[in-house]
């Protein structure tokens, strides 16, 4: 059987979700042997080298650049799933949806408790940086994604049997403890 | 005897008395209803719709609905477990439910009837609503971005004349449970542990300590909701 190749990305995440996925332990050496990785922070690769099986998105979209990866990974993969609840429903990224972006950019570089250094009072505005988008949205609505993985972050075991079940094209279980929004 | 009645539930037959909801009539026979706005003890008002069940082809709120004699009931068939879904979809995406960030998560009846209905994504888009949190009691947090408005809190939490604590403000889509300023000044610790408990997600955090059950130690970790009543 020809291997599968997976890419991995972290939007508006915290690695956690990757952290996860390294939980999966020794199984890592069984999974080198049915798949093997392009574009993903895990082995550094920045651009897709050939066409993709399966991409894992962990994190929503809060900036400009998290669409426009993730624009790319669907362009370049044949199945995308979404890894933890900040691709599904914002995830904490999330809870500033309710607030301006002013008041957001205000309390982080100006006005919070811990800034002392910004004496210029200068909020970013390098053109190389990424835009905030006016609030977080989950990934699936942006794109199309294929599949749904919960979890803060999702269990290691989920990942494990959810990546057998997508490379060997086997229904997968969900068990009742691995399927969690924490 | 002329009180009991025989109903049917999915088929299995159920021998109860008259003046019994269909709820009530399934939980004491070991059948499961999912319910979220029920709270047992005070009169259903059957609005979360949760507990929808088809007797003889209708739909009907099981908590609300007096079992009769001879009614074939269906609870677990595919179309109405779809339909619950959807309820509890439509009060994921409607509020703000940071599950990772609450202090009810584990314990939460409304993720954990998410759990057990298998919802893993809302199908509906999310609304992201801007509501505020007012911690001005010394003893309770009430979180709107939480709150799923199912009225337990108003109906249980009540001082010994009976005047109650929380209450209804606003209309349409502003509506909202508000704890009375005064009142909420002088709660007991014992009535804000009790509020918080009632609640059936974290909208009413008592004060002072979050998160005291380890993950894996908490209600819904395990088993799933309803599973002690099913036999």
């Amino acid at each position: 059987m020809e291997k599968k190749v997976i890419a991995t990305t972290s939007l508006a995440g915290c690695f956690g979700c990757h952290m996860s996925f390294l939980d999966i332990d020794e199984r890592l050496l069984d999974l080198i042997e049915l798949v093997e990785f392009n574009k993903s922070p895990i082995d550094d690769i920045k651009k897709f080298t050939k066409p993709v099986d399966i991409g894992i998105i962990e994190g929503g979209c809060a900036n400009s650049e998290n669409v426009e990866v993730l624009r790319y990974f669907r362009e370049n993969c044949k199945i995308l799933v979404s890894l933890g609840e900040c691709a599904i429903m914002g995830g904490l990224p999330a809870m500033r949806n309710g607030i301006s972006i002013d008041e957001c950019l205000e309390e982080a570089y100006l006005n919070g408790p811990t800034v002392q250094l910004n004496k210029e009072k200068i909020l970013p505005n390098d053109e190389e940086i990424p835009m905030l988008l006016d609030r977080v949205v989950p990934c699936h609505e942006v794109v199309k994604i294929d599949y749904f993985l919960p979890g803060c972050a999702p269990r290691a075991d989920l990942i494990w049997d959810a990546l057998v079940a997508i490379v060997t094209g086997k229904e997968m279980d969900l068990p009742y403890e691995v399927v969690k929004f924490d | 005897m002329a009180d009991t009645i025989k109903i049917k539930i999915d088929g299995k037959e159920i021998i109860t008395s008259k003046g019994k909801t269909i709820l009530e009539a399934a939980t004491d026979n070991g059948v499961f209803i999912p319910t979220l706005c029920h709270f047992p003890g005070v009169p259903p008002k059957g609005s979360c719709r949760v507990c929808t069940v088809k007797v003889n082809n209708r739909f009907m709120t099981s908590c609300s609905t007096p079992a009769a004699d001879g009614m074939n009931i269906s609870n677990n068939h595919e179309e109405i477990v779809d339909y619950r879904k959807s309820i509890v979809e439509l009060l994921f995406v409607s509020g703000n439910h940071f599950c990772p960030a609450c202090e009810k998560s584990g314990n939460c009846e409304l993720q954990a009837l998410a759990y057990r209905l298998g919802m893993l994504v809302p199908r509906f888009p999310f609304s992201f609503p801007k509501k505020a949190v007012d911690a001005s009691s010394p003893k309770i947090i009430k979180e709107q971005n939480r709150c799923i408005l199912c009225k337990r809190c108003i109906k249980t939490i009540k001082d010994k004349e009976g005047k109650r604590y929380f209450a209804f403000s606003h209309r349409g889509n502003q509506l909202e449970v508000i704890l009375d300023k005064q009142m909420g000044n002088t709660i007991s610790d014992k009535l804000a542990k009790q509020a918080m408990e009632n609640c059936p997600v974290g909208s009413i955090i008592y004060k002072g300590k979050g998160f005291s059950d380890p993950i894996g130690k908490r209600k819904y970790d395990k088993k799933p909701i309803g599973s002690h009543i099913e036999k």
